[in-house]
């Protein structure tokens, strides 16, 4: 078995930088019409094409489509096997097209721990909720970004748990009502929300945490940029790689998707500041934070 | 390990972790606790040397999730544990057993229920032939007796696995792990590279040269009639195991009374057979190698030729349900019961044999 | 000439499209497919104001907007 830990760095990552390039300058599908027009936005190769399951103005479609953008434009499908885990998102390999894993709730760090350490030439990723990540499986994530796992984490938190009808999530925000706090999450009962990309960040093995949003197009273009930063720290060998995404449940919050777009902007980016908490490659930024337009996006501001 | 002639004197837990070496275990995944300790010690030197990977998890949840994942991959795995810890594993082990990932599975047992003590029991009998997680599922279930046993019966399980498709569990106790004697190693597995390669994810190449559909280890299945479907598949997968039942008998054929016992009582029973017969009891044991599948055609036929049983085990009675409903047709089973902290000698056996063997 | 296409059967009728428009020519339409949602659409006398920015298909949860951009609005991008 070779060892991804001990890859070289500098060579991979040069490499990487050239190939990123390569992709933003020529879209992974072109295609121009009889009069010249060009197709400029289409379906990644990497997704599959059939309708999600996902409710109305649902942001889980959008984060899987910057995977599914990342792994074309990166030319790592074929060499992805992903964990999914359990929550709205256990139909990920619907439509990712990578080989996947169903892991138990909370557990896909650790199952991306075992796959990649079986298997160390392959890009290993995980798409948790925040119920996943947060609550049942904080031991799993917090190991495995404290190892320095060669792995990426997309963490998309809507502070709800979402599949099972709307109960209360480790990130509901106080004052949040929802169907096991129905007066709304008291701190002094429940704890106050819990700001992961703040926590993985203190850990040793964690090469890039940042955390997006999908409320605006602005901060999903940001987010993709995180993204990609999160699947570099893999495929250069820096270690740990995390991305969490804020993210609408329009169904659960009880609101029209336009609505839950606009508490994204309004409510939940003050509490869960966007930004990057570490980035290994970036001297000087490890442990700071960098919030560009932290909040205000262009669905909050019309 | 080359040379055939080569003996070493290891202790149980030791032979496992060398079996599991010998097999081609290339990724190891423990967290510790007593009585097993010697394998995850052992695997972290082992692994590293042998070119794999060895990781000490957070949890035993961890491990066996580690495990899940390398599995998937067509990776020759392992972990190992006892009783509270296997508790743990169990959530991972269901989803194995659920989307059809080999793996192997080493409890070596102690007292329970809860954190029990550290010594030798067989209280995990129930946990571990009937599935042990939730769900409708089995794993393989070997049950060594002496430390070349424990080695053998490691090596076999990771061909039984991938053969399988399905966890194997190795079930050994604290006197199996800890006590020390010689075993002769065997040749080291040439794995086959290719081993799992219709099944296992190394990353889909959806298009070009070679393409193929994306691959998916699940066991979530929600439409009409899936889950019936893949269960029956599973069920099917179990009866066919039926014909690897493994045991060992001594001195059955003429006994009246057949004691059966599995493990280090199977072997300490086997003493205590040996010594009634030196003073001319009609006395046989019958020692289960394979738990799950039980040797019940096999139980069945001697209780057709009217012999009588008496089930000895180092709980309050698990194993002796499947003695009686193998036998049931026939007979009965009466039971004898090693108490949890106790560590049983020949001797203990011999009165409790003769009592059921007086009884008729 | 720049111009987005909707995926009738895709579209869920978020409306989050609407938002993100820079030219506001993306609205609800009548329609309700076989969903039953009523989908986006731009109506043909407003579709030349399309830039090509591709906004509303980056918004869109449900990839059910693909974009063209014309030769002249490249440019002038």
């Amino acid at each position: 078995m070779t060892k991804a830990k001990t890859a070289p760095k500098a060579a991979p990552k040069a490499a990487a930088k050239t190939a990123v390039k390569a992709a933003k300058a020529a879209p992974a599908v072109k295609s121009v019409d009889a009069s010249g027009d060009e197709l400029v936005f289409t379906r990644p190769e990497a997704m599959v094409d059939r309708a999600t399951h996902y409710c109305p103005g649902c942001h889980h479609g959008i984060a899987h489509r910057l995977v599914a953008e990342l792994l074309d434009e990166m030319e790592l499908t074929d060499k992805t096997i992903a964990a999914s885990s359990i929550g709205c998102s256990v139909f990920l390999y619907n439509y990712i097209k990578a080989d996947t894993v169903e892991s138990p709730h909370g557990r896909a760090p650790a199952v991306a721990t075992g796959i990649k350490r079986a298997r160390p030439d392959k890009f290993v990723f995980t798409y948790q909720g925040d119920g996943d990540l947060a609550s049942i499986g904080m031991a799993e994530i917090m190991h495995a970004a404290n190892r320095g796992e060669r792995i990426t984490v997309v963490f998309v938190n809507n502070t709800v748990y979402g599949m099972t009808g709307g109960q209360m999530a480790p990130t509901t925000l106080i004052g949040q009502r929802t169907t096991t706090c129905p007066g709304g999450r008291c701190k002094d009962r429940e704890g106050a929300p819990i700001r992961m990309a703040e926590i993985i960040a203190q850990l040793g093995g964690v090469a890039f945490c940042a955390r997006g949003s999908l409320d605006s197009v602005k901060n999903i273009r940001q987010a993709k940029k995180y993204m990609r930063k999160a699947f570099e720290a893999q495929t250069t060998g820096q270690g740990f790689g995390f991305i969490e995404l804020l993210a609408g449940c329009p169904t659960n919050w009880r609101m029209t998707p336009v609505a839950a777009n606009k508490r994204i902007t309004d409510e939940m980016i003050p509490y869960f500041p966007l930004g990057v908490y570490k980035d290994l490659e970036a001297d000087g930024t490890c442990g700071s934070m960098i919030a560009p337009g932290a909040a205000g996006g262009e669905a909050g501001g019309k | 390990m080359a040379d055939k002639k080569e003996r070493l004197f290891v202790k149980g837990n030791e032979a496992i972790a060398m079996g599991a070496l010998a097999a081609g275990c290339k990724c190891f995944f423990g967290y510790p606790i007593t009585p097993q300790n010697d394998i995850p010690e052992f695997m972290s030197k082992a692994m590293v040397e042998a070119g794999g990977e060895f990781v000490q998890a957070e949890s035993e949840v961890a491990a066996a999730n580690m495990l899940l994942g390398a599995g998937a991959c067509g990776i020759r795995a392992m972990t190992s544990s006892s009783s509270p810890g296997m508790s743990l594993k169990q959530e991972a082990i269901s989803y194995m057993a659920g989307s059809e990932v080999p793996a192997v599975i080493v409890n070596m047992n102690r007292g329970g229920p809860g954190l029990g003590d550290i010594g030798p029991s067989q209280g995990d009998y129930f946990q571990s032939t009937r599935g042990g997680g939730h769900g409708d599922y089995r794993l393989l279930v070997l049950a060594p007796s002496s430390a070349q046993e424990a080695y053998d019966m490691t090596f076999d399980a990771f061909d039984l696995a991938f053969a399988s498709r399905n966890p194997v569990l190795i079930l050994g106790d604290a006197i199996i792990g800890q006590m020390k004697e010689p075993i002769t190693p065997r040749e080291p597995k040439k794995v086959d590279p290719n081993e799992g390669a219709d099944w296992r994810l190394i990353g889909a190449p959806v298009k070009g040269k070679g393409k193929r559909a994306h691959r998916v280890i699940k066991s979530l299945f929600l439409m009409d009639g899936e889950l019936a479907g893949q269960n029956m598949k599973l069920q099917a997968k179990y009866d066919a195991w039926k014909k690897m039942v493994d045991f060992e008998t001594f001195q059955v054929k003429d006994a009246e009374l057949v004691v059966v016992a599995f493990g280090s009582i199977g072997r300490i029973a086997k003493n205590a057979v040996r010594s009634l017969r030196a003073k001319g009891k009609k006395v046989g044991l019958f020692r289960p190698k394979t738990l799950y599948p039980f040797p019940e055609k096999q139980l069945e036929k001697l209780a057709k030729e009217g012999k009588r049983f008496l089930t000895i085990e180092h709980n309050l009675g698990q194993m002796v349900e499947d003695v009686r409903l193998s036998v049931r047709k026939y007979g009965d089973s009466d039971l004898f019961c090693v108490y949890p902290g106790n560590m049983p000698s020949p001797d203990d056996f011999e009165a409790p044999i003769l009592k059921a063997l007086g009884r008729k | 000439m720049s111009r987005i296409t909707v995926s009738e059967e895709r579209c869920k009728g978020c409306l989050l499209c609407t938002l993100v428009c820079p030219v506001t020519i993306i609205r609800q339409s009548e329609r309700i497919n076989q969903h039953g949602y009523k989908v986006a659409e731009v109506p043909a006398d407003d579709m030349a104001k399309c830039t090509g920015c591709a906004s509303c298909a980056t918004i869109c949860p449900d990839v059910a907007i693909e974009v063209w951009r014309g030769k002249k609005a490249k440019k002038a991008a």
